[in-house]
């Protein structure tokens, strides 16, 4: 027991890393110059499928300045290690995307590299490319395996034939969502270094230094002490730093295996959006048995997303799009068929929420269309299907959580005093010729790996004492805007009873820190959190059972007692090692059981206003309440929830890639618009706190979960405004001017409702 | 951009942060170049390179200027603010202080050009509504924070009168 009073988490600290942010101090990739520095590019293929017949190059290039990689220079396997193995880190003969790399140049001018890059002549021969989930499913032309399917998964429950027998409507529709690009304002870059005895060491933007130190080691068939991989501060990733820095420490390091000498390689805008990963393109199918008091009594779900070129991480941002596609609610009986499609364009990947926001947002779309079909309230049915404590999921998890969805539900009604504007609107709406409307969304999100995952990643964070009587947090989850750096530190200080300024954190360095797991799927509060708590729980005991500390102690007798305990046996370093609870059991075959440790769960509600002059939107006020475990640091937390809306916002309305031949033909921010300052409504954040067990001092995640529900809040807003159902996102003026057009504004015939009564 | 070195060099005077420079380089290098590789203040970030996201942005006569579009050559005789130049004797610009407290430095890398060009703002309109803030800042992408606790810091400093 200490004596200082303070609680150190549920308090707003500084940021740890924020002085040096706001001081332009912090050191990016781009920031680092090394010796003798070469600068990297990639050579690219530009067709989205066949073979290459011939490479040249042509002589207004001096190539003999330039030191120049292909797939023969890989000294062990030419793959990026993820969970397929199957994406080459530098094509051989088969192209199956038109951003794939094909090989690498340096040169110790930087300015010399593009024209380098076009005057590398490549000739193919041309295969059919696939670009369409459609497409991929008639399997005209098979590109991936047998069946052009990564993988599929199939969650059953109860028996929906008897369900769809007794219902007395039957609600039938299509849900789809557009790519999304992460757009981090920092590009990818990396540096690596070569030294024969030592091996590779690579400084980046980057998310999990472990997974690009697994794939540095299959790439050169070298030992793990032969490859160190260094985070540097990481401008922004929201899961677009996840898999590919991998591929880009792979190009750097080759590039230096071969120069011997240092190699940055930094993408330029246009590069980073064309090749580097971005949100799935989904589509949705509902089929739903409901009664006529409108309970939901079982369904089919459809879940299809587009891979890409490459399996990398679809099979699990599938599962986790499956696993939350039946929304917050009850469903005594569903099916639930998920599949990951391959086509021809640069392989689909991590982006914040991986693939829920895609499956919730047909959910939440698809609850209104059953409140439309029935005629009844978007309200009255989300609180006649909410999961209740001792209810299952669609996966049979039973809510152990005291969660009360339909207070949630009530709060943020009041918050955004719902049911007199949706009145006023309603009556304003008759004359005007700009129409308000306001749109709910009711959601969950999973915190950490699905199922067994946190088992098989069996993660390791630490807390060491150093000679000066502080303490170090050993982990190797990064920062990169969320605030991980701030909150491990502040559940050390706490653990310990001491103050926030005598914890520090190491910089993610897998030679010096443990493999504390990737930082992504909102885990890092909630699992790693936890290990260091329990890591720095172990420092307590070894001061105590030392005779170094009392039971009661203040922050100076703490740091006195560490400081001799380091002078009497050396830095302690203490260790914690994830164990899964007994409660968790998950069946990996039939996916069935514990999916999460646990939720998070959402309600948010937008109003916005369509101006019928130029079909625009604007979100006017947007309210939003969750529950999400003890909130650690308020300023961070709200900082999550205003930038995941915000994300949200840019999903429904703005952020559309244009593909042509498998390419993004937009990859400029001149041309691919995500919201600015301009177009953000008051986000009002609101926070339920119910504690968890499973997370340091009671925290669940959370960075993920605001991705989830702006989209179908603002469309089922945009849909309360015109009286027209919109089911695609991004939702354009322009497919609102067609929609409209077509349908009459007030023609609000549902068109795919089929009404058994 | 290939050009670059195909001209000769020409003599440069900038003052940065206070500080009289005088150097020669390609007169079409970018000012954003200049400021990062010679100069070595690194606190500017390039984010799209097409004057789009702001990331860049510096105070040029105290102009606010997206430093990738800018030849060298054309700052010249200028006053250059970058954000080194804010913090005295190791104090922070009531400004950074203010991001600091609410939340606006998210990864920190649109944090930069944020805070100058929220100086510009507050130089021209001391007392900006929220309309004025969010307009003001329009020219400045932030992917991480959502812009809200972004426009508290600005309220906050201008209502405490920042220098």
């Amino acid at each position: 027991m200490n004596m200082n009073n303070d609680r150190i988490v549920g308090k707003s600290v500084p940021r740890l890393e924020g002085r040096d942010k706001v001081t332009g101090a912090s050191r990016y990739v781009d920031d680092m110059e090394l010796p003798g520095m070469l600068y990297g590019a990639t050579v690219r293929s530009r067709i989205a499928r066949g073979k290459i017949k011939s490479i040249s190059f042509l002589p207004t290039v001096n190539w003999d300045e330039f030191v120049i990689v292909t797939a023969k220079d890989i000294p062990g396997k030419n793959c990026i290690a993820l969970i397929g193995d199957d994406q080459p880190c530098l094509a051989e003969e088969l192209i199956n995307h038109p951003e794939e790399p094909v090989l690498l140049l340096a040169h110790p001018d930087r300015n010399l590299l593009a024209t380098a890059v076009e005057a590398v002549s490549i000739e193919y021969d041309l295969l059919p490319p696939v670009f369409a989930i459609e497409e991929s499913e008639k399997l005209s032309e098979i590109i991936w395996g047998t069946d052009n399917i990564f993988k599929s998964y199939l969650i059953e429950k109860g028996d929906i034939e008897n369900a769809f027998k007794s219902a007395d409507y039957i609600v039938e529709a299509e849900y789809t969502t557009g790519a999304q690009e992460q757009l981090y304002i920092e590009n990818n870059g990396m540096i690596a270094t070569f030294d024969p005895q030592q091996g590779v060491t690579v400084w980046g933007s980057l998310q999990c230094p472990y997974y690009v130190h697994k794939a540095l080691m299959e790439l050169c068939g070298w030992p793990e002490n032969r490859v160190r991989v260094v985070q540097m501060e990481t401008g922004g990733a929201f899961g677009g730093k996840e898999e590919y820095p991998s591929m880009l420490a792979a190009h750097a390091t080759l590039l230096a295996i071969k120069s011997g000498k240092p190699v940055k390689i930094v993408y330029d805008r246009m590069e980073d959006m064309a090749a580097t990963t971005k949100r799935h393109p989904s589509r949705t199918r509902h089929r739903t048995a409901v009664s006529k008091d409108g309970k939901i009594l079982g369904g089919e779900i459809e879940f299809t997303i587009d891979g890409g070129a490459y399996k990398t991480l679809s099979p699990v941002v599938l599962s986790r799009g499956a696993l939350h596609a039946g929304g917050p609610y009850y469903w005594p009986s569903v099916r639930i068929r998920a599949k990951a499609v391959a086509t021809n364009a640069p392989p689909h990947g991590a982006f914040r929420g991986f693939g829920a926001p895609q499956s919730l947002f047909a959910m939440e779309r698809h609850m209104d269309f059953i409140a439309q079909t029935l005629g009844i309230s978007p309200i009255e049915v989300r609180r006649r299907n909410f999961l209740k404590p001792g209810q299952t999921t669609t996966t049979e998890q039973v809510v152990n959580e005291q969660i009360d969805l339909g207070k949630l539900l009530d709060r943020a009604l009041e918050l955004a005093d719902y049911r007199a504007k949706k009145e006023k609107f309603t009556q304003g709406n008759l004359s005007a010729d700009k129409k308000k409307g306001i749109g709910i969304a009711a959601f969950l999100h999973g915190a950490g790996f699905t199922g067994s995952g946190e088992r098989y990643l069996n993660s390791l964070a630490g807390v060491e004492t150093c000679p000066d009587g502080a303490v170090r947090v050993l982990v190797s989850s990064t920062e990169f805007g969320q605030g991980t750096k701030t909150v491990l530190c502040q559940i050390a200080a706490e653990a310990l009873g001491v103050r926030f300024e005598d914890v520090s954190i190491a910089q993610p360095d897998t030679q010096k820190v443990p493999n504390s797991g990737p930082t992504v799927a909102s885990r890092t509060i909630m699992v790693v959190g936890k290990l260091v708590h329990s890591a720095a729980l172990a420092i307590l005991q070894t001061l105590r059972s030392n005779g170094l500390l009392s039971e009661v102690y203040s922050p100076d007798e703490f740091r006195d007692a560490c400081r001799k305990h380091v002078a009497q046996h050396g830095v302690f370093r203490s260790l914690a090692r994830y164990q899964q609870a007994d409660d968790i059991s998950w069946d990996e075959e039939n996916y069935r059981g514990a999916a999460y440790a646990a939720f998070a769960w959402a309600v948010y509600i937008a109003e916005v206003t369509v101006d019928l002059s130029s079909y625009s939107v604007t979100v006017d006020d947007f309210v939003c309440l969750q529950e999400v475990g003890r909130v650690l640091h308020p300023v961070l937390a709200a900082g999550q929830i205003i930038g995941g809306v915000a994300q949200g916002i840019g999903f429904a309305l703005y952020e559309k890639v244009v593909w042509e031949n498998g390419r993004m033909k937009n990859g400029q921010m001149t041309n691919y618009i995500m919201p600015t300052s301009a177009d953000i409504p008051p986000i009002r954040v609101f926070f339920e706190e119910l504690g968890n067990v499973h997370g340091a001092f009671g925290a669940k995640g959370i960075g993920e979960l605001p991705m989830d529900g702006p989209a179908p809040a603002i469309v089922n807003a945009i849909t309360n405004a015109l009286g027209i159902s919109f089911n695609s996102i991004p939702l354009l003026p322009e497919d609102i001017f067609e929609a409209l057009s077509a349908n009459g504004l007030h023609d609000v015939a549902p068109a795919f409702a089929d009404s058994k009564q | 951009m290939n050009d670059l070195h195909t001209a000769s060099k020409s003599d440069i005077c900038l003052v940065v942060n206070g500080k009289t420079l005088t150097f020669r380089a390609f007169p079409m290098e970018r000012l954003l170049d200049v400021l990062r590789t010679q100069i070595g203040l690194t606190g500017t970030k390039e984010g799209c390179g097409e004057g789009e996201c702001g990331s860049c942005s510096v105070l040029v006569d105290g102009a606010l200027v997206n430093s990738c579009l800018i030849p060298v050559l054309q700052a010249s005789g200028t006053r250059i603010t970058t954000i080194e130049g804010l913090a005295t004797d190791n104090r922070l610009h009531p400004l950074q202080q203010a991001f600091l407290d609410f939340g606006g430095a998210q990864c920190g890398i649109c944090t930069p050009g944020m805070i100058l060009a929220s100086i510009h703002l507050l130089s021209k309109n001391p007392q900006p509504t929220g309309a004025d803030i969010r307009e003001g800042l329009s020219g400045n992408l932030c992917r991480c924070t959502g812009y809200m606790q972004i426009f508290e810091a600005v309220a906050d400093a201008a209502r405490r009168g920042t220098p």
